[in-house]
């Protein structure tokens, strides 16, 4: 057993106090009169300009664990974890086209999450209630995961790791239940205000770690030596644990693991709420283009995996668990209390996205299994109630996956929850541009993309697991190695196409669609906008 | 970019600026997905592998980008309400780029 850094994990309890503080005093900020909507609760009252939304977007989609996942990707396989920066540089061009578009229809016609849009557009509860659940079921393991990330701080402190099972994992239990209360009471509110101090402190310490950790360690060169020397293949085996550079094989991957990704980002419903949470149309647009700054962050990030190989982290342990690769090496690297402050910005990086999570969860399992299938006459007040409870279980839920099945299901669950999520791009983002798809044609191909997605997966092995082991397979015609995600994504659309067709040749009843032309580019002060509904009273 | 020319009634679907705007968001994602085009470590920055510090230089690269479709757009837009809001024959005013509310 490890002994505990007392200067740092005084530090780390000092910052958890704060944003626990303001977590519960952020139900007083900016507050309207009808408090009782679910737009209050959940999505802060549609309220919040440029800077807030860079701040919550910011602290939402770069969570705890991938500050964590990142790193410890490049660490173990060089080259092909730094997938991420490509990733996080096509999304927001990417999505650009979109969303915008996704917050004027959602800001007339008062929508509050994607299922609801799609429940308007093509007059489809089932279409609607697949995009919900999937939703639902790819947010849960990712919730799970931001405890994964408070677990391996928490392990480096010299808390937890072994113990008893209730001692091991008490202080989890503390910060849970300490979120799950202030989202409980503050809503979207908390996350935001809190993401103010998480953000700061993810960047402080990232600034800090990429100059002052290569000073210590003799510069980049020799950083990017080292690594290209563990990466250099066995002579006896032939074989490498990754390589400095994507090797021709691995091209594919690369680039397939990297657009699916950026394409599924904005599918998942706690981005979606953070941009439904936006007060403009412009504010949407403007923080495409200063998001990246973040993107930034998170390739300095991903290059202290390169810096822990250097330093000599777990080098010679057998066992070395990855994840730990980069609080190691802000253990060893930094004075203690600068540890402490390390330590904090992923501790409160897991908080933010895991409050957002679950209220985006929450507001999918309201709006669109309560309200359409349990009780549609439902008022504003009662789907905040609903909500706020649902938020609870949604947590309650993520700590016993993490609990009871090991870390691993975790982390295999959340691979397998982006190539799901992905398969609602389809209905969602065609749907933004264009009614020609068929609803029954479009509920057909996301089933095809999950059942593939899902298979394919199974059958990926790793040496850390049996079967869902990564995200990519072979490419059935092109026999290249890609993203099962996007291989499931193209199998989805063209069913789509094919099926579309055939129905409209049928003449296939085809729902109503209660949206207009004009609603896709409304923008606030506009007169649809001033005479939409009440959001939760809409349909 | 100077002001599109002036056209009958309402501004076409396709405008140039719209053109532009979607060239703007398209450089970034064409360049990163070609992965072969960078997947070699020299010549090195500093000690980085050109991989690495190629891909790091896009990221402020397609903020760029992004933000020169960010103001197109919002003058094509502004374009466009004038438009509208004259009903007739328009040229839209030039905009330039302050920040709005």
């Amino acid at each position: 057993m490890k002994h505990v850094d007392w200067t740092a994990m005084t530090v780390f309890l000092l910052f958890f106090a704060l944003v626990t503080v303001m977590g519960f005093l952020a139900s007083r900020w900016r507050r309207a009169d009808d408090a009782q909507h679910l737009h209050e609760w959940g999505l802060g009252g549609r309220s919040f300009g440029t800077w807030i939304t860079w701040f919550l977007l910011g602290g939402d989609l770069y969570t705890a664990y991938t500050f964590i996942a990142v790193p410890a990707a490049v660490y173990g396989t060089g080259a092909a974890g730094f997938f991420a920066v490509p990733y996080t540089i096509i999304a927001y061009p990417l999505v650009f086209l979109f969303l915008p578009r996704l917050w004027s229809v959602s800001r007339v016609h008062g929508y509050v999450t994607p299922a609801d849009f799609v429940r308007g557009r093509y007059g489809s509860r089932g279409l609607s209630v697949a995009v919900a659940l999937t939703g639902i079921l790819a947010t849960m393991p990712y919730v799970a995961l931001q405890l994964v990330g408070i677990q391996a701080v928490l392990d480096v402190l010299g808390v937890g790791g072994t113990g008893n099972w209730f001692l091991q994992d008490l202080p989890l239990f503390v910060a849970f239940g300490v979120l799950a209360a202030y989202t409980y009471s503050s809503g979207l509110r908390a996350p935001a205000l809190i993401a103010f101090v998480k953000d700061a402190l993810v960047y402080i310490v990232i600034l800090v770690a990429v100059i002052y950790i290569p000073m210590r360690l003799g510069g980049y060169g020799h950083i990017f030596d080292a690594a290209a020397h563990k990466f250099t293949p066995d002579p006896a085996t032939g074989k490498s644990p990754g390589s400095l550079v994507t090797g021709p094989t691995g091209q594919w991957a690369y680039a397939t693991l990297a657009f699916g990704s950026a394409l599924a980002l904005f599918m998942y419903p706690h981005s979606v709420t953070g941009v439904l949470a936006a007060k403009s149309r412009n504010t949407v647009r403007r923080n495409m283009a200063i998001l990246p700054t973040y993107s930034l962050m998170l390739g300095l990030l991903a290059l202290l995996g390169f810096m822990a190989i250097a330093a000599g982290v777990g080098k010679g342990e057998k066992k070395f668990n990855a994840q730990l690769a980069v609080p190691q090496l802000f253990a060893d690297m930094f004075p203690s209390w600068f540890t402490g402050v390390a330590f904090a910005a992923i501790g409160v990086g897991a908080l933010v996205p895991a409050a957002i999570m679950s209220i985006a969860a929450a507001n999918l399992f309201t709006r669109n299994v309560y309200k359409e299938f349990l009780k549609p006459d439902a008022t504003p007040a009662d789907e905040t109630r609903v909500a706020k409870i649902a938020s609870l279980l949604v947590k309650v839920g993520a700590l016993a996956f993490v609990l009871v099945m090991d870390k691993q299901a975790a982390i295999n669950m959340q691979l397998l929850g982006g190539v799901w999520i992905l398969q609602t791009a389809v209905a969602l983002v065609a749907g933004l541009f264009t009614r020609w798809f068929h609803r029954w044609a479009l509920l057909a191909g996301w089933a095809v993309g999950m059942v593939y997605g899902t298979w394919r997966a199974y059958g990926v092995a790793s040496p850390a697991t049996k079967h869902f082991g990564g995200s990519a397979a072979k490419i059935p015609v092109i026999g290249e190695i890609g993203y099962i995600g996007l291989t499931g994504f193209v199998l989805n659309v063209l069913v789509a196409v094919v099926l579309t067709l055939v129905l409209r040749a049928l003449k296939a009843p085809e729902g109503t669609d209660e949206t207009s032309r004009a609603d896709y580019s409304a923008e606030a002060g506009d007169e649809a906008v001033k005479q939409a509904p009440q959001p939760t009273l809409a349909h | 970019m100077s002001s599109q020319s002036p056209s009958a009634g309402a501004l076409p679907a396709v405008s140039p600026a719209r053109v532009l705007a979607g060239l703007c968001l398209l450089v970034p994602i064409v360049v990163v997905l070609w992965v072969p085009s960078y997947a070699k470590t020299e010549p090195r920055l500093g000690g980085m592998p050109f991989f690495y510090w190629y891909q790091l230089l896009w990221v402020p690269l397609s903020a760029v980008f992004t933000t020169s479709a960010y103001l197109l757009l919002r003058r094509d837009e502004a374009a466009r309400k004038a438009a509208a809001a004259a009903g007739t024959v328009a040229v839209p005013a030039q905009q330039d780029g302050g920040e709005q509310s």
